[in-house]
């Protein structure tokens, strides 16, 4: 097998027994890279040199005899919305075309101290904001199960180079679903831990209180392995918690035994995809078949998390990106007489449409006579959703949805249907809006082979037992080893 | 028809902390531009803010000691709005939580305890500055001061007039320099000031419309704003017109206020919650550590300062208005048992230079060890009373002790008889026309041939031995 194809864990085993070193697997995965991103376009920025040549200092080392860690020497992408010093970081906005950090977040710090071997930058969503990574900028990257290129879809970067072996595991944002979803698409596993559990200083995000940065990886294992070394309190962070991460990674054999799964009845109407249906059906007949119980619970208000999702995003968006003023960094318009029209250029020239959008409906609902109305509204909503979730986490270990109700096949192309296109948030954006973690991972294929997610919840800081549950699906399927194969030319 | 004026204050004191307030800049001021930043504090993407505790115990330290209630649970708040000097576009601030609120401070005007209520004091961020550049057409931007923690008080509409403002602010800076959160130098700008001032019929319980004055720098500019103003809107009173609710700038050098901005035009600030920042929780225990380091505050001071040392009320008063003078002044009187003495030179010379070099106390050159040395050579004799005040301006001027003053300048009091009978005979010599006045009982004459003697002797002669030696020599 080639060896971009591995998995974390798999390369690692690998490296450590010396069958593999890190600029043979660096290098197989640069090759990937130039065999398929025309077709992929999940890069914005390439470090391949720099890879390299980290690589050959973690072959030395481990030449020397060291003891590394599991991730040492094996390939990753970051979004562009984390900060990397001396790299630039666009966030996919022509605003920060030329931006390069001169400090870096606490993740990419963590996953550097580990000798992991940065590979790029990944595309995404001007800013995070949208949900299919077509608001990039610079470029759109496609689903890589999208062999046709004519149905099918758009995805962020992260999501697209790991499911199209670019890279191993790559870290982006996900605030109202956008990486689970990504994932979800991609046939990747996705997983947003809870709200303070992954330190986010460093990271460029339009939504403070939504915002957590996640993981994409081939499996759940890699995806435990990597949230243990990313979690953490960060004294850089206040929103960062200290958690015990023992029972992080489950065991190597987990048990769900007792496993109590509730199933919310508003998630499992017609809206949903007859294919998608099926699947979580099926997935749920697993996890019975593996001791689990499964129940039906209710979340009368989630229907409105969508909504609250929104409005909190736009609301916080108008404030979080106002620095963008053409001032002290990023794109800065010319020509102009007066400081309103230095501002008004640079920000009508700098953002993107969807970007612009977002800031005045920010701007709208923040107003004196709108905040009341809209903003709190949204806070209060989000009030009541938790208090859902926490009565319903009394009677189950976690809740299982649809990680989104169509496949790669009914995508609906572009953002035109705004209040469609956020509707489809129901199943992602109530774990951003409470801070719940949430991990997305394959659990079958729609009739056109394109793959279905299923998506786990939980209590906060109890990313362990979503880990678990997922391990033990992945143990008795095997939805995770089927890879899309891009042969498009 | 008699006026009232009604006059609410909102003071902004820059904390005096080392570092600032959401990151670990240094706040000296006075550096050059832009040294004293980072991502944080200039608003880099991706950066987060962190609070600094010691910014928030000195706002819990301000609220007691203007007897406020401290909140358990505060949280902070986004104000947003564009300017250069604001690097991400909106200042974290407090909204509807604030750390402190419902305090008074009392004055005493006209001999009458007044008490004035405060309405809250809050915890929030300093902006930057802007500098223009007068020689090419530029505006820089200073970013030094962005950051730096700031509390802003808001008093109650209780005061009655510009004097009352004037004692009130006065009082206010005094209690912020005794606590030691705040420099309050007004010329640094880590004390500034906006007015409030509306009038109303006497009588009349119904507030009339306000319009406010943004920051002014010198409690001389909110005296002269608050006069012009409530003048101003007196005439249009009289005039039948309407005063109008708008944000008003005063131009001390022209003495007048002119319309900015009407309440219409008023900027929407669009406050929501800090979402980068947690809500904090102030325990008890906190609160209780915070006030037992409160010191004896001015008032408390001043009545100590005529009960223990029997001074007058308005020498304790003075005295103990300034923190830095009331400590000078005790280190003295540990030093030297005579209190009204040492008053009396703070009050006099020491002060009168400290204005017109316009210095803080803390700079001044003379320690409290030298003032009192120079008193005691007053005393011993040793110098005269007016030699002593050239003395003192010279230890002030160069810091030197005043024993090495005199001994290089040759100041020592000559009070050796002898010396002085040959110095008064030759003035007597040289003065006929006055000695043959002073004979005739022009008693007046005397006062000159004392002058011409201390002339002569450059100040030192012993005054009293001057007038003895002279009776003599005249009535021979």
């Amino acid at each position: 097998m080639e060896s971009y194809k591995l998995t974390v864990h798999e390369a690692s085993d690998l490296i450590k027994k010396k069958k593999l070193t890190s600029q043979e697997l660096t290098q197989a995965a640069i090759n990937r890279i130039k065999q398929v991103e025309q077709d992929i376009k999940a890069f914005i920025t390439l470090t391949d040199e720099s890879a390299m040549e980290e690589a050959e200092k973690v072959d030395a080392l481990i030449n020397q005899g060291e003891d590394l860690p599991g991730i040492a020497g094996v390939p990753f992408g970051l979004e562009d919305s984390i900060c990397t010093e001396g790299i630039r970081t666009t966030c996919a906005s022509k605003m920060l075309e030329n931006f390069v950090p001169q400090y870096e977040a606490t993740v990419f710090g963590k996953l550097k101290a580990q000798k992991g071997i940065l590979l790029g930058k990944l595309n995404m969503d001007e800013f995070s904001l949208g949900l299919t990574g077509e608001t990039s900028y610079f470029l759109k990257t496609r689903n890589p199960w999208d062999v046709n290129q004519d149905i099918g879809g758009f995805c962020i970067g992260a999501a697209a180079a790991v499911a199209a072996d670019e890279v191993f595991y790559s870290l982006a944002v996900d605030m109202g679903g956008s990486l689970r979803r990504s994932a979800a698409l991609c046939g990747a596993v996705g997983l947003k831990p809870s709200y303070g559990m992954v330190s986010r200083y460093g990271v460029i995000l339009s939504a403070s209180s939504l915002a957590q940065i996640g993981i994409i990886a081939k499996d759940v294992r890699d995806c435990g392995m990597i949230l243990q070394i990313i979690s953490g309190h960060d004294e850089k962070d206040p929103m960062t918690v200290r958690t015990d991460l023992n029972g992080t990674i489950p065991a190597s054999e987990p048990s769900i035994k007792g496993m109590r799964i509730g199933i919310p009845r508003e998630y499992l109407d017609d809206r949903l995809n007859s294919d998608v249906a099926e699947a979580i059906k099926k997935a749920l007949k697993v996890f019975q078949d593996l001791g689990a119980c499964v129940e039906e619970i209710t979340l009368p208000s989630v229907e409105y998390a969508p909504a609250a999702y929104s409005t909190i995003l736009s609301a916080e968006a108008s404030s979080n990106l106002g620095r963008y003023d053409g001032i002290k960094f990023g794109y800065k318009a010319e020509g102009f007489s007066d400081l309103d029209e230095m501002y008004k250029k640079t920000r009508s020239q700098g953002f993107g449409q969807q970007v612009k959008l977002r800031i005045m409906l920010g701007n709208h609902i923040l107003s004196a006579e709108n905040c009341e109305r809209y903003y709190y509204k949204a806070l209060q909503a989000r009030t009541i959703i938790k208090g859902e979730f926490e009565k319903a986490f009394e009677k189950c270990d976690i809740i299982i949805s649809p990680t989104c109700s169509t496949t790669g096949s009914e995508f609906e192309r572009g953002t035109d249907d705004f209040l469609k296109a956020f509707l489809t948030d129901i199943y992602t954006a109530p774990a951003g809006v409470i801070g719940l973690p949430a991990l997305t991972i394959p659990c079958g294929f729609d009739d056109n082979g394109f793959p279905i997610g299923m998506q786990l919840m939980g209590r906060a800081f109890e990313e362990g037992i979503l880990l678990k549950a997922g391990l033990a699906f992945e143990q008795n399927t095997d939805y995770h080893i089927k890879r899309p194969v891009i042969n498009w030319r | 028809m008699r006026y009232e004026v009604v006059i609410g204050l909102e003071i902004h004191a820059e904390l005096s902390t080392r570092s600032k307030a959401f990151c670990s800049c240094s706040t000296t001021f006075g550096a050059e531009p832009n040294t004293q930043c980072c991502p944080v504090c200039i608003g880099m993407p991706g950066v987060l803010p962190v609070m600094n505790k010691k910014a928030l115990e000195y706002t819990i330290k301000a609220g007691l000691a203007l007897n406020c209630n401290i909140a358990k649970y505060t949280k902070w708040d986004r104000k947003n709005y564009f300017y250069p000097d604001l690097p991400r576009a909106c200042q974290i601030s407090q909204y509807d939580m604030p750390v402190c609120q419902n305090g008074y401070l009392d004055i005493v005007v006209d001999d009458q305890v007044r008490r004035i209520g405060i309405n809250r004091i809050h915890l929030e961020e300093d902006a930057g500055k802007l500098l223009h550049d007068p020689y090419m057409d530029h505006t820089l931007v200073d970013l030094n001061r962005s950051g730096v923690p700031l509390i802003e008080i808001v008093t109650e509409p209780d005061l009655r007039s510009a004097e009352e403002a004037r004692i009130f602010l006065e009082n206010l800076k005094t209690i912020l320099q005794y606590i030691d959160v705040s420099d309050c130098k007004m010329q640094e700008g880590s004390l500034r000031c906006d007015v409030n001032v509306s009038v109303r019929p006497e009588g009349q319980e119904e507030f009339g419309e306000r319009t406010e004055m943004k920051n002014l720098n010198s409690f001389r500019a909110v005296y002269r704003a608050i006069e012009y103003e409530a003048s101003r809107q007196i005439s249009i009173l009289e005039e039948g017109g309407k005063v109008l609710r708008e944000t008003r700038r005063w131009d001390d050098g022209v003495g007048r206020s002119f319309a900015m901005r009407t309440k219409e035009q008023a900027q929407d600030y669009r406050y929501f919650p800090e979402s980068d920042l947690p809500p904090v929780e102030i325990e008890d225990e906190w609160i209780e550590k915070i006030r037992r380091e409160i010191p004896e505050l001015p008032a408390q001071r001043q009545k100590r300062y005529v009960e223990e040392y029997g001074l007058p009320e308005y020498d304790a008063g003075i005295l103990t208005a300034s923190i830095d003078l009331a400590n000078y002044f005790e280190k003295c009187v540990e030093m030297y048992q005579n209190p009204k003495t040492v008053s009396n030179w703070l009050m006099g010379d020491f002060l009168r230079l400290v204005n017109e070099r316009n210095i803080e106390i803390a700079d001044v050159p003379v320690s409290p060890e030298n003032l009192v040395n120079l008193l005691r050579l007053i005393d011993g004799k040793v110098i005269s009373g007016p030699i002593a005040k050239t003395v003192f301006e010279e230890m002030f001027n160069t810091g030197k002790d005043p024993e090495t003053i005199v001994e290089q300048k040759g100041l020592k009091q000559i009070s050796d008889r002898d010396e002085l009978v040959e110095i008064i005979k030759k003035v007597i010599e040289d003065n006929p026309k006055s000695v043959e006045d002073y004979r005739k009982g022009k008693k007046k004459a005397m006062g000159f041939l004392v002058g011409q003697t201390m002339k002569a002797t450059k100040g030192r002669a012993n005054p009293q031995l001057v007038n003895e030696i002279l009776m003599e020599q005249l009535n021979k």
